[in-house]
C-alpha cells in the first residue's frame, strides 16, 4: 500500500470535521439566560410543580398532558398540593407566562431546542404580531 | 472486507434490537405519567362536563328556511375552531358546510323530489361514524374512536399527513392544511388551538365544549334545526325526536353507523 | 464491491452527474414544499392524493414484476435466467426506493414519519405496507448483493441465502396485494372497491416490470460487454404479453361489471376517465392514449415474428410502459376521487413543482439503478473475462 500519505491526510482531516463543534465553540461557553417572570406569574407564587421539577420536567408534563387531554377527555389536573389546573398550554401555561419572548424563548434559545408547540397553541396574541 | 461488513450487520442489527426495546420502556414511562417526581398528582374531569356514551347530532331539516340559518351553524364553528378562510379553493378547510340534498344524499334524489327538498341546504359534518373508516385506516392513531362516547377525534400532534383518511371517509368530512393557516384566520380564539401546515382536520363534535358543560357550537347557533344529545340514554331528546320521526343518515349502505340523523 | 462503481466511463459518470443534477433540483423544490406545504401541489381537499402516490403506486408494481425472473429460476430451474436474476432484484431495489421516497415527499409532515412505527396501528393497511416494502427491499438488497458476490469469486452463494430467496417470491405478490389493499377496502369509493383491484395491480405489474426489464437487457447489451442473452429476453418478451393480455381482461371485467349493472357508483369513475363528466375530462385523452398503446403492444407482442425482432419489441416494450403508466400512474389514483363522495367534479393535475419533485425522485432512482446495475455488469464481465482466460489456457 503506498497511500498511506493519502489515508493518514483524510483521516485527519474527518478528524478535525467531527470534531469541529468542540473546538470552534470552545471557551465560549453563553452566559445561562437570565428569564423574566411575567406580573401574573410573579403573584401567583407557584407553579403547577415545585420550580426544579417544572424547570426540568415541563416538557415530559406537557406531553402527558396532550396524551390525556386529547385522548383520554380528563382535562384536569390536581397535583401534590391538591390545587386544580386546566391542562391547557395556551389556557393555563401561556396565559400565565404571557412572555414567551422573555421567558420560554430564552431557554429554549439557549439549549437549542425548537418546539413547535407555538405552530398550533397561541401566545399572547400581542406578542405574536413580530 | 467480509468480516468487516458482517460486524457491522450484527452492530446495526444489535442497536436496531436496542431501538426497538426502548419501546416498550418508553410506554411504560409514559403510562406511568413520565414525570415519577410527582405521585401524588392526579388527573380527572370537569365536573359540569356532558358525558354520554353515544353523542349523536339530530337535524330537523323540517326546520330549515334559509342558507343564512347554515351560515350561521358554520360561522359559529368556524370562529370558535379558528378555521382558517383560504381563498384557493383547492386549500379549503371546512368542518361543518352546506350542501344540496343530492349532495349530501347522492344515491337517494329523484325528480319528483318535494320542493323543500330541493330547495335548501343540508348542514353536512363529520358524521362521528360508530364504526369509522378513517380509524381504520389511520397509520398511527392521530385518528381514533373514544371509548367513553363513540366521538372520532384527531390528535394533530400525531398526525403524519399521509391523508389516508381523507380517502377512506366517504363522506368528504376531512380537509387537510396544505399551507399554514395562521394567516388566513381573521380572528383567533385564543381558547382553542389552530393547526399547522401538513395535517388532517375535521369537525370534533366539540369535544373541549362539552368537556366544561357546553353543547355544540354549532347546536347553539342553529335556531333549534340541530339537537344534540345522548342516543344511548333512551329518555334524551334526541332518542325522543328519533323515535316520533323517520329519520335518514348518509350512505347507511356503507356501515360506516353515522351519528348524525336527518329528520325530513 | 461498491469499488466497481467507481470505476466507469465518461458516459457512466456523464449519466450519474445529470441524475444527480435533476436529482438536486427536485431536492430544493421539496425543500420548497417543505416550507409551503403541500400546497405546492395540484392536490385538493377532493383529490387528496395524487402524481407521488400514484408514482409510488405504479412503481411498486416494478418492484415486484422483478418476480418474474427470479420465479422462473429458482422455482422452476429456468436455467436461462440464472444470467439475469440479478438485473430483476437490482430493479426491485431501484424501485424500492423511489417508493419510499414517493411516500415521504407526499406526507404532511415527513419529521413525524416514525410515528408509524412508534404507534404501530395492525388496522391500517399502511402499516403493512410499510413492513412488505421495507421488507422486500432488504430481501432484494441481501439476496442480490451476496449471490452477485459469490458469482465474483467463483463460488456457490451461501445456503442460508435460499430461503430469503424462496421467501422473497410470495413476499413480491405481497407488496403489491398490499398496495392495493390500500385502496380497495375503502367504502365509498367504487372505483377501487373492486375484489380484482389486487389481481389487476399484479398483472399490470407483471406486464410492466418485466418490460422496463427487457428496455434495461437491451441498454445494457449495447453499452456494455455483458449480453443478458438473447433467449432470456425472449423468454421474458412471453411473461410480458400473457401478463398485459391478463391486465387488460381484468380491466374489460371491471368495465362490464360497471357498464352492465350500471350502478351509478361504478360507472361514474369510468365515465369520468375515458369521457367525462359533467364536461370535466382532463384525463379523456391521457385514457384512451393508455389503452391505444396497450393494445397496439399486445398486437406487436403476439405476433411472433414482431415479438422476435429485439427491434420491435423495444419499441412494443416502450408503449406498453407508458401506457401502463398511464393507466396507474395518472388515472388510476386521480380517478377513484373523482366524483367526490359528494358527487361534485373537482379535477387534478399536478403542478410544476410536483412534477419536479417526481422527475426528481425517478432521478434519484435510476441513480440507485446505474451504480447497482455498474456492479453487476462489472462482475459479470469480470468473470466472463476469467472464462475466457481459462479457455485459452487450457
Amino acid at each position: 500500500m503506498n497511500d498511506k500519505g493519502k489515508i493518514v491526510a483524510g483521516l485527519v482531516i474527518f478528524l478535525v470535521m467531527v470534531t469541529f463543534p468542540f473546538w470552534y465553540n470552545l471557551g465560549k461557553a453563553a452566559p445561562a439566560p437570565e428569564i423574566v417572570l411575567s406580573a401574573q406569574a410573579k403573584a401567583a407564587g407557584a407553579c403547577v410543580l415545585p420550580k426544579a421539577e417544572i424547570k426540568t420536567e415541563h416538557m415530559q408534563l406537557l406531553d402527558v398532558w396532550r396524551d390525556t387531554v386529547v385522548r383520554e377527555g380528563q382535562r384536569v389536573y390536581v397535583n401534590a398540593e391538591g390545587k386544580k389546573f386546566d391542562m391547557s398550554l395556551s389556557n393555563t401555561c401561556l396565559d400565565c407566562h404571557s412572555n414567551r419572548k422573555e421567558f420560554c424563548d430564552r431557554c429554549h434559545t439557549y439549549a437549542s431546542v425548537d418546539p413547535y408547540c407555538y405552530d398550533c397553541h397561541i401566545e399572547d396574541p400581542k406578542e405574536n404580531d413580530q | 472486507m467480509k468480516p468487516s461488513r458482517r460486524d457491522f450487520l450484527k452492530i446495526a442489527g444489535a442497536s436496531a434490537a436496542v431501538g426497538l426495546g426502548a419501546v416498550p420502556v418508553m410506554e411504560a414511562l409514559a403510562a406511568s405519567g413520565g414525570h415519577g417526581t410527582s405521585p401524588k398528582a392526579q388527573v380527572e374531569k370537569w365536573p359540569e362536563g356532558l358525558t354520554a356514551t353515544h353523542w349523536a347530532m339530530v337535524v330537523d331539516v323540517r326546520k330549515i328556511e334559509s342558507a343564512e340559518q347554515i351560515e350561521a351553524m358554520v360561522e359559529a364553528c368556524h370562529t370558535v375552531h379558528n378555521v382558517p378562510l383560504l381563498n384557493e379553493k383547492r386549500h379549503e378547510i371546512k368542518w361543518i358546510w352546506g350542501t344540496h340534498y343530492h349532495n349530501a344524499f347522492p344515491s337517494q334524489p329523484h325528480e319528483h323530489i318535494s320542493e323543500h327538498l330541493h330547495h335548501i341546504l343540508f348542514p353536512v359534518m363529520c358524521n362521528h361514524c360508530q364504526n369509522p373508516p378513517c380509524v381504520r385506516a389511520c397509520p398511527t392513531k392521530a385518528t381514533f374512536q373514544r371509548e367513553s362516547d363513540g366521538l372520532v377525534l384527531m390528535d394533530f400532534h400525531r398526525c403524519i399527513g399521509c391523508r389516508f383518511c381523507m380517502a377512506a371517509c366517504p363522506y368528504g368530512s376531512r380537509s387537510f392544511n396544505f399551507r399554514d393557516p395562521r394567516p388566513f384566520i381573521a380572528e383567533t380564539n385564543k381558547k382553542f388551538p389552530t393547526r399547522m401546515k401538513g395535517v388532517v382536520e375535521k369537525c370534533n363534535f366539540c369535544a373541549e365544549r362539552l368537556a366544561v358543560g357546553q353543547l355544540p357550537a354549532c347546536v347553539e347557533a342553529s335556531d333549534g334545526i340541530l339537537t344534540f344529545g345522548d342516543l344511548g340514554d333512551p329518555d334524551s331528546e334526541v332518542s325522543q325526536l328519533l323515535k316520533e320521526n323517520y329519520s335518514l343518515r348518509r350512505k347507511p349502505n356503507l356501515g360506516t353507523g353515522p351519528s348524525v340523523y336527518y329528520i325530513v | 464491491m461498491l469499488e466497481l462503481a467507481l470505476k466507469g466511463s465518461k458516459k457512466y459518470w456523464g449519466l450519474l452527474i445529470v441524475l444527480a443534477g435533476i436529482a438536486g433540483v427536485a431536492f430544493l423544490t421539496w425543500l420548497y414544499q417543505l416550507q409551503f406545504g403541500l400546497g405546492i401541489t395540484g392536490l385538493s381537499r377532493d383529490v387528496s392524493w395524487g402524481f407521488y402516490i400514484a408514482q409510488f403506486t405504479f412503481l411498486v408494481g416494478v418492484a415486484a414484476g422483478g418476480v418474474m425472473v427470479v420465479l422462473p429460476y429458482y422455482l422452476h430451474d429456468y436455467k436461462a435466467f440464472g444470467r439475469i436474476t440479478i438485473l430483476g432484484e437490482f430493479l426491485a431495489v431501484a424501485a424500492l426506493v423511489m417508493c419510499l421516497l414517493f411516500i415521504t415527499v407526499d406526507l404532511g409532515q415527513p419529521m413525524r414519519m416514525l410515528n408509524v412505527l412508534f404507534y404501530p396501528t395492525p388496522n391500517s393497511m399502511l402499516f403493512y405496507d410499510m413492513i412488505v416494502l421495507n421488507g422486500y427491499l432488504f430481501l432484494n438488497i441481501v439476496v442480490g448483493w451476496n449471490v452477485l458476490e459469490a458469482e465474483r469469486n467463483g463460488t456457490h452463494y451461501q445456503p442460508w441465502l435460499k430461503p430469503l430467496i424462496y421467501l422473497s417470491i410470495p413476499w413480491a405478490i405481497s407488496i403489491h396485494t398490499v398496495t392495493a389493499y390500500l385502496y380497495c377496502g375503502l367504502p365509498g369509493r367504487g372505483f377501487w372497491l373492486t375484489a380484482i383491484l389486487a389481481p389487476r395491480f399484479l398483472a399490470s405489474a407483471f406486464a410492466a416490470g418485466p418490460a422496463l426489464l427487457i428496455l434495461l437487457c437491451l441498454i445494457v447489451r449495447h453499452f456494455t460487454r455483458f449480453d443478458p442473452g438473447r433467449e432470456q429476453i425472449q423468454a421474458l418478451a412471453k411473461i410480458v404479453t400473457y401478463a398485459l393480455i391478463a391486465n387488460i381482461f381484468f380491466f374489460l371485467c371491471e368495465v362490464f361489471v360497471a357498464g352492465y349493472s350500471q350502478i351509478p357508483e361504478h360507472t361514474d369513475h369510468l365515465k369520468y376517465l375515458f369521457f367525462g363528466l359533467h364536461g370535466h375530462g382532463v384525463l379523456v385523452p391521457w385514457m384512451w392514449t393508455s389503452m391505444a398503446l396497450m393494445v397496439a403492444a399486445i398486437i406487436l407482442l403476439i405476433v411472433p415474428a414482431a415479438r422476435r425482432h429485439e427491434g420491435v419489441l423495444a419499441v412494443s416494450c416502450a408503449m406498453l410502459f407508458i401506457g401502463a403508466w398511464i393507466d396507474k400512474g395518472l388515472g388510476l389514483i386521480s380517478a377513484g376521487f373523482v366524483p367526490n363522495p359528494l358527487h361534485e367534479v373537482n379535477e387534478y393535475m399536478p403542478t410544476t413543482p410536483e412534477v419536479m419533485i417526481t422527475l426528481g425522485v425517478w432521478a434519484a432512482g435510476f441513480i440507485v439503478l446505474t451504480i447497482l446495475y455498474k456492479m453487476a455488469t462489472s462482475v459479470k464481465e469480470e468473470s466472463a473475462g476469467v472464462l475466457r482466460t481459462r479457455v485459452v489456457e487450457s
